[in-house]
């Protein structure tokens, strides 16, 4: 652990301030609901299986939106579907994030203009954090708005109500 | 206890559930554990590709065939291609044909490795996901070699297809070939033989032949039932008539013939299948001929009036088109017949006095894409 | 065995007069018959040995265009003999209906639902027909040439 053994080894005392710890053990261990929609659910899948391996950042899939923290959107919003998603979404315990993976869920993607059954866009459902872009986003794409999610949590101070995008 | 009086309970599973592939609704009537009554509810991924087909061009569609059954992207392109060259009378050229009886067949290896790990995980069994998609991320290097893209293509064009092999493309397949011929065998150790999921399959949600015609269902779900369909043998396309493969039929060799179990293990001996035919089809490939891939695609599409119906063996059985074209450049009607759509409307047959925990195992095995069912 | 041969057979049966229209250039050749006697052709189709159509392989639903009349094609095909045949139905606009076939195929199930979810085509007598892709309090007919997508559904804005 270098650096915090040090740090206890020296009297078992480690100074920071609550708001940094607390960010630093909500962003290392990012649940997110597995919720796979569309394409990008198997996107999702390959990220988390043996090549990618997203269990290193401390990102678990839960199966409950009781127990998770981040919600993956991950596909097409059709409309039959959005009252399912703000219902999710509300079931999950605050702080919550939402990463809206690839382009269907960030505008409708190939369906903007003809997909009458589309939602276009899930933000005219629920606020979203991080999108995304890519039809589908490589897993790569996917653990860089992981990340970019992580920094925002970084910086997020405490008695300032949580503010989507 | 005469007195204790039970009543019967229903129950929603999906469309956010794990099990469910996607976003299945099923409604379960159910007394106790056992399930009376099955009522799927779909739609949930409707992204109205009927109407795209009405809207855009032929040449447009071909990225909305992609994203029907997204782990068979190349398949999908394939079905739509046949009916199109169809209705154009289109020649392809033969090293095309080639070319798309590889990338089809790689195709379907790797929509098995999905449908068995995902099978797996759904069952309890973790390792054979997390092996699968191991496995699969080498056939996804390959398309990602060849198009660019790992999921959704646009690949196959009417008349060609959009790149030629790049220099060593075919050595690098020859070589996935021998990593993974024992790696099936590895899967069929790990999962095929294991007792648990014996116990968890065999016997479970059998589905009789006839009942398996009647419904229409088609690919793993019909020869899982014993009865020997394949559409590249019966009504061949392509150039499969040249090439020299069997077709795995359901057996009944762990418990009934029609069960869980051969449903599955159809899938197994499907790759080994394709195997072959990629083995044979690199054997026989048309070193010399230096024709442009792109020769035959035509300039403007616009076929004649008519109509056409064409299918195609996909992984999941058979996708077919109905085109209705007015003369013009946009189709006039597009109709995608699903195999997905088909076979899951088996599932409320299947599912009467059976556990709750079965219903995971039968939907695993009957291997549906949402995004197909749905259209 | 040929389309011609199918017809004629049929007409020996005495469907002859339900026969509307026989076209026999195109792709798949096929037959135009009157919906009402679509129960009896089927089941003649389905059961006769000679003819054996035992799959449904695909039911769509058409709309011929403004104005002009729906239709329902079924594509019928025999596992047994390896051969097609293409029936068509033409239906009124405004009041359409026809008889389920689900009784005979079971495939035609979800395929009925789904085209009456689509062009409002109603199959009588059909054991469960519901919109099976669309939610229910759906407006419209989507894939009727004349559809205009609504504006809200639920608060949430539709068009793009």
């Amino acid at each position: 652990m270098g650096l915090l053994d040090k740090q206890i080894d020296s009297g078992g005392v480690v100074i920071t301030t609550a708001e940094n710890v607390l960010n630093w053990a909500r962003l290392s261990s990012m649940w997110p609901m597995g919720f796979g929609l569309a394409c990008c659910a198997i996107e999702m899948m390959a990220t988390m299986a043996s090549n990618y391996d997203l269990d290193r950042f401390g990102i678990i899939p839960r199966p409950s939106p009781r127990q998770s923290d981040v919600m993956i959107v991950a596909g097409t919003v059709t409309f039959k579907m959005a009252e399912r998603v703000k219902r999710l979404y509300q079931q999950m315990p605050e702080p919550r994030y939402v990463l809206s993976m690839g382009s269907c869920s960030n505008s409708g993607g190939p369906y903007w203009q003809h997909g009458y059954h589309v939602v276009k866009s899930v933000s005219r459902i629920i606020p979203v954090d991080v999108y995304v872009p890519g039809c589908p986003p490589r897993p790569e794409a996917l653990i860089g708005g992981l990340m970019l999610l992580q920094e925002k949590i970084r910086k997020e101070k405490f008695g300032v109500k949580h503010e989507a995008v | 206890m005469p007195h204790l009086k039970t009543e019967e309970m229903i129950m929603n599973m999906g469309p956010q559930h794990p099990s469910t592939h996607g976003v299945l609704r099923l409604e379960l009537v159910t007394d106790g554990e056992v399930v009376k009554s099955i009522t799927p509810h779909i739609g949930y991924l409707h992204r109205c590709f009927e109407k795209h087909g009405e809207e855009l061009t032929y040449p447009m569609i071909i990225p909305f065939t992609d994203r029907l059954d997204y782990l068979a992207s190349m398949n999908n392109n394939h079905a739509f291609n046949l009916a199109v060259e169809k209705l154009l009378n289109l020649e392809v050229p033969r090293k095309v044909e080639f070319i798309r009886v590889i990338v089809a067949e790689l195709q379907r290896i790797a929509s098995h490795l999905v449908a068995i790990g995902t099978f797996g995980a759904d069952i309890g069994a973790v390792t054979p996901f997390l092996w699968t998609f191991r496995d699969r991320e080498v056939i996804l290097n390959l398309f990602e070699n060849l198009t660019g893209a790992r999921m959704l293509y646009n690949y196959m064009w009417p008349g060609g297809v959009a790149r030629d092999f790049p220099k060593g493309f075919r050595e690098e397949i020859g070589a996935f070939i021998t990593y993974f011929r024992p790696k099936i065998r590895d899967l069929n150790n790990l999962l095929t033989g294991n007792h648990i999921f014996i116990s968890r399959t065999a016997h479970v949600g059998v589905l009789p032949a006839d009942v398996a015609v009647n419904y229409n269902c088609t690919g793993p779900v019909l020869r899982g039932s014993g009865v020997k369909w394949d559409l590249r043998k019966n009504d061949p396309y392509s150039i499969y008539p040249e090439f020299e493969f069997d077709i795995p039929v359901g057996q009944g060799t762990m418990g009934t013939l029609g069960d869980t179990w051969d449903r599955y293990y159809i899938r197994c001996q499907e790759m080994e299948q394709s195997l072959n035919i990629i083995e044979q089809a690199l054997a026989k490939f048309p070193v010399e001929d230096a024709t442009d891939v792109q020769a035959a695609v035509p300039r403007r599409i616009k076929p004649p009036a008519g109509e056409v119906y064409a299918r195609a063996e996909n992984p999941r059985g058979e996708l077919g088109f109905y085109i209705i074209s007015d003369g013009g450049t946009k189709p006039f009607r597009v109709r995608a017949k699903s195999p997905c759509f088909v076979n899951l409307a088996v599932l409320p047959a299947l599912g009467k006095g059976i556990m709750v925990s079965d219903i995971v195992a039968i939907l695993g095995s009957i291997d549906i894409v949402l995004g197909e069912v749905d259209r | 065995m040929k389309p011609s041969e199918i017809v004629d057979l049929l007409k020996q049966q005495e469907f002859g007069d339900k026969i509307l229209s026989f076209e026999e250039n195109t792709f798949q050749p096929g037959i135009q018959i009157n919906p009402l006697w679509i129960e009896d052709i089927f089941y003649f189709l389905r059961d006769d040995d000679r003819l054996a159509f035992d799959s449904l392989s695909c039911l769509s639903g058409v709309d011929y265009g403004a104005g002009k009349e729906l239709g329902v094609v079924y594509h019928l095909f025999s596992m047994k003999h390896n051969h097609w045949l293409v029936v068509k139905v033409k239906l009124d606009r405004e009041s359409p209906h026809v008889p389920t076939v689900e009784h005979i195929y079971k495939a035609a199930n979800w395929h009925e639902r789904e085209t009456f979810d689509m062009y409002g085509i109603v199959f009588d007598f059909h054991p469960d027909l519901r919109k099976i892709l669309l939610p229910d309090d759906w407006e419209g007919y989507p894939l009727r040439k004349d559809y205009q997508v609504q504006e809200l559904y639920h608060g949430i804005k539709v068009p793009f």
